[in-house]
């Protein structure tokens, strides 16, 4: 998680987000800023009240005269600093990065129980991803659902980690982890082995709210019954920040 | 287009469920508005047997999965100006797809092996051979309008389908998406 930067240091800053003069303190990430002044971008692995991860790069923004694109959810923000949230450049390549989640697992939207209640494929609407222009890779992959009340299905994965951050960060249990690298990288419990066997889980079901997609879902959801309840995340986080002070 | 006024369509389906032409059935009393500005000249719906040399717009639904799938999408691209993919079949393989995490032998193997009590065989005498893999028509083909949902509402198709008669290119991302 980012520290909060101590108080002493903390200075109120200026700056543009697509010409709109906006101003926050220096403490605050460029996505933090833009949603607190109502302008969208785009994210998936990001969470109020979880560390930021940065995985996921939906949320790359462009500064005016710098050729990096730049994560919103793990850059400061600076006096001065122009930011563009919304150019050619980004949407290609926020749609681009959609199209290759799509392409990577085997996300079948018609049969997926979070089919209407998903945020990937709400992106993908907003990212204009009508189809997908790469092929599919159509690996195999298995469905754990030896735990008493949760399911999770690494078909429908897309690795942005709040199931971990959450059990971490929230539960305090780390039942969740990645393990593999790349294309091989998948999230694990205990030490890779069956959810069900797990002697860290709680069953909080935590990770169950957090997922974006249809990945973790409770048992017995049809098509498009697994609605998600993720309101109660900031709060938890918020009261745990206060017991630490 | 070449009469803004009275264009020609035809429809085909692929590997799919029939389920996209059923929901194109569904824009229901419109269908009567259509019917003058529109001549469906080949469809499952309609008693041509052969695609005519040229249409305005052609319509596939469903994925491509066999060698007649392959055939009949390189035929509607041949003579159709305007291709659009009609449902997540089309779009994206979508349950056809589901088999391609599978050897094709595998698959025929379940259906027509494991599945079956009597005399066990794979049908080869008049029906199509299946592809190794399932594609997305535009995996074969060059698509020119994608129209997700399974299947697209009928409003969806309406508006695909009156904004092409009044000569502008609809834009369907924004009432559907994939699984709509």
């Amino acid at each position: 998680m980012m520290k909060p930067a101590t108080p002493s240091q903390v200075r109120v800053v200026t700056f543009k987000i697509n010409d709109r003069d906006v101003s926050a303190r220096s403490d605050e990430t460029i996505l933090q800023v833009a949603r607190e002044n109502g302008i969208r971008i785009p994210s998936l692995c990001y969470v109020e009240g979880l560390s930021v991860w940065g995985a996921c790069r939906l949320c790359l923004i462009e500064l005016n005269g710098d050729s990096r694109l730049l994560a919103a959810c793990s850059t400061r923000v600076e006096e001065g600093m122009e930011v563009l949230t919304d150019t050619d450049r980004l949407r290609r390549y926020r749609r681009m990065i959609v199209e290759l989640l799509f392409a990577e697992r085997n996300h079948v939207c018609a049969v997926c129980v979070s089919n209407g209640r998903c945020e990937l494929q709400n992106l993908a609407q907003e990212c204009g991803v009508d189809h997908v222009r790469v092929p599919y890779r159509t690996a195999v992959y298995h469905v754990d659902a030896s735990h008493d009340w949760f399911r999770l299905d690494h078909n429908r994965c897309v690795l942005c980690t709040r199931c971990v951050r959450a059990c971490d960060e929230i539960e305090g249990a780390h039942t969740w982890d990645t393990m593999g690298r790349g294309i091989n990288c998948q999230v694990i419990t205990d030490l890779a082995k069956p959810w069900g066997e797990s002697k860290s889980c709680t069953g909080c079901g935590k990770c169950v709210q957090m997922c974006p997609t249809g990945a973790l879902v409770r048992h017995g959801t049809s098509v498009g019954e697994m609605e998600k309840d993720r309101g109660f995340l900031p709060y938890l986080s918020r009261m745990r920040e206060a017991e630490w002070e | 287009m070449t009469d803004t006024q009275h264009i020609t369509v035809a429809t085909a389906w692929l590997d799919g469920c029939s389920g996209c032409h059923m929901s194109f059935l569904d824009i229901d009393e419109r269908l009567f508005t259509l019917a003058q500005k529109v001549d469906i000249i080949y469809s499952p719906l309609v008693d041509a047997k052969e695609l005519p040399e040229s249409v305005d717009v052609g319509i596939l639904e469903g994925s491509v999965s066999s060698e007649e799938d392959l055939k009949k999408a390189q035929e509607f691209r041949r003579h159709c100006k305007f291709l659009i993919s009609l449902g997540d079949c089309a779009v994206c393989g979508n349950i056809p797809g589901m088999r391609n995490l599978f050897p094709l032998d595998a698959v025929l193997h379940r259906a027509y092996h494991e599945n079956v009590q009597k005399n066990p065989q794979i049908p080869n005498v008049g029906v199509p051979r299946l592809l190794p893999t399932v594609q997305p028509v535009h995996g074969v083909v060059e698509v020119d309008l994608f129209v997700q949902g399974c299947p697209p509402p009928a409003d969806v198709i309406w508006h695909v389908l009156s904004e092409l008669i009044q000569g502008r290119t609809p834009d369907p991302m924004t009432l559907t998406r994939f699984g709509k």
